[in-house]
């Protein structure tokens, strides 16, 4: 399936990142494997945004709410069902989906900072049920002490679990984005009217596009309810959309993996700054004016040039 | 093959295209000729559905297709490059064109097979032919001036069109460029049997070019024929060409 998408040092590489990654929770500090769990919910949210931000060029400005959605799906399917446990993990990202369907519909019909409006209002919407609906949702309070079952709980066989799921998920996103589909989105991206002359109907490849994403962020919401056992409405407040994006951003977002280069900096400064001050964000807005200002590609962006241009010189000397 | 009839199109006061007439037949080479603002991009946004006609007919192939959007209009054998560059940057050359033979064969929507294993023969075909097959992994955005506008070419060529409309296909370039590409669009109408119709500045090419010409002013057509038909109408000497 990956036959000439992929570099075979790049795999070598992977395949070792993936072997540490494995064996990390017996040497590091239950808390340490915690964190990279957390990187990793929120790599995989980010890196689901970045499918429709920076290859779909799309304004998707309140994605958090699908993982909202996902999270409270999984956590109401758990606690107020009798369902069989893989049955509630498995409709949870579909109805994250579906909210993604529901809400792109609307939203697709304006563009750019329109669409985006429309979406955080639409999306603000679906929190402000989270947060008032005390009946159902628990309201503010959320819901907690989710029972899981006994292979998924406990901080490292949790860890496991994301660790797989994540894989799985960014091999999937990896095969959609070389897809026919995939390179269509970014030619949409690059020139709407000009893929529509091609025979394309843009709008319904977006639409598709953003059901994808979302299904991808209902996987972290789930991802999370493993790791923390609980849901509130802040799941699905706008400034964690916020942040995302900021995660793409800052790691670069016409790069696949910037995301997750993104996602990695930003909480483990919010980890290691946080405990000393609460103003982190203050230091986060310079470190992010920086990186706009020095590698408008995000770091991973800019690494990904130098490794090229490295590359360049050396089949350069060996010519 | 293609039929405008009586067509009109206003922005706002202003009649960009007011009563535009043309006849395309099959396999024919046709020019449309005007000053700036006579409405010729206008004409072709409106055959293209890139804009909506607020009245008149446009008949292809027998069918009414005015006030259809673009990709439908795209699948049923109209293809046409822009007067401004109009490619994907950010692709290399070659899914530049594959993405349009994707969508020819209706593969856009696939999800799980790799891009860049499919289809690569035919894409490969249409580099070829326009001269772009050795840039083929190059990035379209730090392509010259010049090449962007062969792809352009070619990203039409990629949807296998019946009917080809070029808007401006030399615009911006050198004479020796220009004499290039309108070397290679005749070679490619004549090799894959396309109708063409196009639009063009330079009035020597367009009479050595054209079977028929159209000439539009301010939103009409003035007059439509052979190009010797055109040289000797005295409105258009008066017109456009200078009355010499």
């Amino acid at each position: 399936m990956f036959k000439g998408t992929i570099h075979k040092k790049t795999a070598l590489a992977l395949v070792v990142g993936l072997v540490i990654m494995l064996i990390l929770p017996n040497i590091i500090p239950r808390f340490y494997v915690y964190l990279i769990a957390s990187i990793l919910v929120m790599a995989l949210l980010a890196m689901s945004l970045n499918l429709v931000v920076g290859f779909g060029g799309l304004f998707q400005f309140h994605h958090g709410v699908f993982y909202g959605v996902g999270a409270y799906a999984i956590a109401l399917l758990l606690t107020k069902t009798t369902l069989p446990k893989w049955i509630c993990f498995i409709s949870a990202p579909f109805a994250a989906a579906l909210a993604g369907l529901i809400i792109g519909l609307i939203c697709i019909r304006l563009s750019k900072l329109y669409f985006a409006m429309i979406q955080i209002s639409l999306g603000s919407l679906l929190w402000a049920l989270a947060f008032r609906w005390y009946g159902f949702t628990g309201g503010d309070d959320g819901i907690h002490g989710i029972s899981m079952p006994a292979a998924l709980s406990g901080v490292s066989n949790s860890y496991y679990f994301i660790l797989i799921i994540f894989v799985l998920c960014i091999i999937a996103l990896f095969l959609i984005l070389k897809s026919p589909f995939g390179s269509t989105l970014q030619a949409a991206r690059d020139n709407e009217q000009r893929c529509e002359a091609i025979g394309i109907f843009v709008k319904r490849h977006q639409l598709f596009g953003i059901v994808i994403a979302s299904f991808f962020a209902g996987v972290a919401g789930v991802l999370f309810v493993v790791l923390e056992g609980s849901v509130f409405p802040d799941l699905l407040f706008w400034t964690l959309s916020l942040e995302i994006l900021i995660m793409c951003l800052l790691g670069g977002w016409f790069t696949f993996a910037g995301p997750i280069i993104g996602a990695a900096i930003m909480l483990s400064l919010r980890t290691s700054i946080g405990i000393h001050t609460e103003y982190w964000t203050l230091i986060l807005g310079i470190i992010l004016a920086l990186v706009i200002f020095f590698l408008p590609q995000g770091v991973w962006g800019y690494i990904q040039e130098k490794l090229k241009l490295r590359k360049e010189a050396v089949a350069e000397r060996g010519r | 093959m293609l039929r405008v009839e009586n067509l009109i199109n206003s922005f706002g006061d202003f009649k960009a295209v007011n009563g535009a007439n043309l006849t395309v037949e099959n396999g024919e080479i046709v020019a449309v000729i005007g000053p700036n603002g006579a409405g010729k991009t206008t004409l072709f946004n409106l055959i293209t559905g890139h804009l909506k006609p607020d009245s008149g007919r446009i008949l292809f192939k027998g069918e009414d297709i005015s006030g259809l959007p673009p990709y439908t209009i795209c699948k049923k054998g109209i293809a046409r490059s822009f007067q401004l560059l109009n490619i994907f940057p950010r692709l290399t050359v070659f899914e530049n064109v594959q993405v349009a033979v994707l969508s020819q064969h209706n593969r856009s929507l696939n999800l799980f097979r790799p891009a860049r294993n499919m289809l690569i023969e035919e894409t490969n075909r249409i580099l070829k032919s326009v001269g772009l097959l050795d840039k083929a992994n190059e990035i379209a955005g730090s392509f010259s001036h010049g090449d962007q506008k062969i792809l352009e070419i070619a990203i039409a060529l990629g949807n296998e069109p019946e009917f080809l409309i070029l808007d401006e296909p030399t615009a911006g370039m050198s004479p020796e460029e220009t004499t290039a590409t309108m070397g290679l669009v005749k070679r490619l109408t004549v090799e894959q049997g396309l109708t063409l119709l196009f639009c063009e500045h330079d009035i020597d090419i367009v009479f050595s070019t054209a079977d028929r010409i159209m000439v539009m002013q301010q939103g009409k057509t003035i007059i439509e024929g052979t190009p010797d038909e055109v040289r000797k109408n005295e409105q258009v000497q008066q017109a456009y060409i200078g009355g010499d």
